[in-house]
């Protein structure tokens, strides 16, 4: 966003180190969400806040070049095609939609990969979602 | 109820200050401060919410909008003060006394806790099998729900997109152009680069 943030050596050095583990913190809490607090929604925010963070110490420019815009716009779509997509599997495998029952013998497996397909699909829009707005509202002062 | 006694004085300060740069860290300020009081009240994934979206992620865009804008309130002449003390009493005090309905925190006899809340509670731990209930509510018992909300954020997104996102593209082919996906309309880019 201001050009003048790459001559900030602390907040360069302290940004790129920390970047990794709030990724990492993000899958953590995506893939941590059926035992403890925390799912989709809040790792995607987190996923995406990794990328603001880079976006707000090196500029616009630069976080388009790591994750350009039809990255991100298909990821948008992908996520929501995610969810909608598990409920459609599972009326095709004979259950209601988003009766995640159907899609294993075990009923209680089929439950556990039922969340997880729509919570990465909430994490993966959400996260793009964050993103999209965030370039969009920074990216307009040039 | 001395959070509650913060998010007071953060909500005047954030009333009377008009250097906006300082009010969006103060309503950061105010939404980890009702993210702890969330962790208070044992509702952990809804703290995890507000203080990632409410303190981290909005903080950063209201930012944004204020190195597009000024970031000084501009004085409106008080012509209507009166009138809108009256209206904001009134209002106000029809939400207190909506609330005087309302059962205590943490009431047992509370309608909520007799409808749904016992069975889940029950019953996910053989239907779904997962430790945190809350998961279970909203990714199975209520998928439904959590399905139109991912699909409220992607209109968000979208609607975004469409409002502002064409003009950045358009306005960005005037310089250091690096855009690579091919779909701009380069017409407006005359009209905006006058501003």
């Amino acid at each position: 966003m201001k050009p003048e943030m790459q001559h900030k050596v602390i907040l360069r050095v302290v940004s790129k180190f920390l970047i990794p583990f709030i990724l990492l913190f993000a899958l953590y809490v995506q893939w941590h969400g059926d035992f403890g607090p925390g799912g989709g929604f809040q790792a995607g925010v987190i996923f995406a806040a990794a990328f603001i963070l880079y976006g707000l110490i090196f500029g616009v420019e630069k976080l388009r070049r790591v994750i350009p815009a039809w990255v991100t716009r298909s990821c948008l779509s992908l996520g929501v095609l995610t969810y909608a997509g598990t409920g459609v599997a599972t009326l095709i495998m004979g259950g209601n939609y988003l009766d995640y029952n159907v899609i294993s013998h075990v009923t209680t497996h089929g439950q556990h990969l039922g969340i997880l397909l729509v919570e990465s699909g909430v994490g993966v829009t959400v996260a793009s979602a964050m993103i999209t707005i965030f370039v969009a509202f920074a990216g307009q002062d040039r | 109820m001395v959070l509650l006694v913060f998010m007071l004085a953060v909500g005047v300060a954030i009333v009377r200050l008009r250097d906006l740069f300082a009010v969006v860290m103060l309503t950061g300020i105010f939404s980890l401060l009702g993210a702890a009081i969330y962790v208070l009240m044992d509702a952990v994934d809804v703290a995890f919410t507000e203080a990632a979206v409410g303190a981290g992620v909005s903080t950063v865009l209201m930012l944004g909008t204020l190195a597009l804008t000024t970031s000084t309130e501009k004085v409106t002449p008080e012509a209507n003060s009166l009138a809108a003390l009256v209206l904001v009493l009134i209002t106000g005090g029809i939400l207190v006394y909506g609330t005087l309905d309302m059962p205590d925190y943490g009431d047992k006899t509370a309608a909520i806790h007799h409808h749904v809340v016992p069975r889940y509670l029950e019953k996910s731990g053989e239907e779904i099998d997962l430790p945190n209930v809350v998961t279970s509510v909203l990714a199975s018992y209520r998928g439904y729900d959590t399905l139109g909300e991912t699909f409220v954020i992607f209109t968000a997104a979208a609607g975004v997109l469409a409002i502002i996102g064409r003009r950045r593209r358009s306005r960005r082919t005037r310089g250091d152009d690096d855009d690579d996906d091919g779909d701009d309309n380069e017409e407006t880019s005359t009209k905006e680069v006058s501003s």
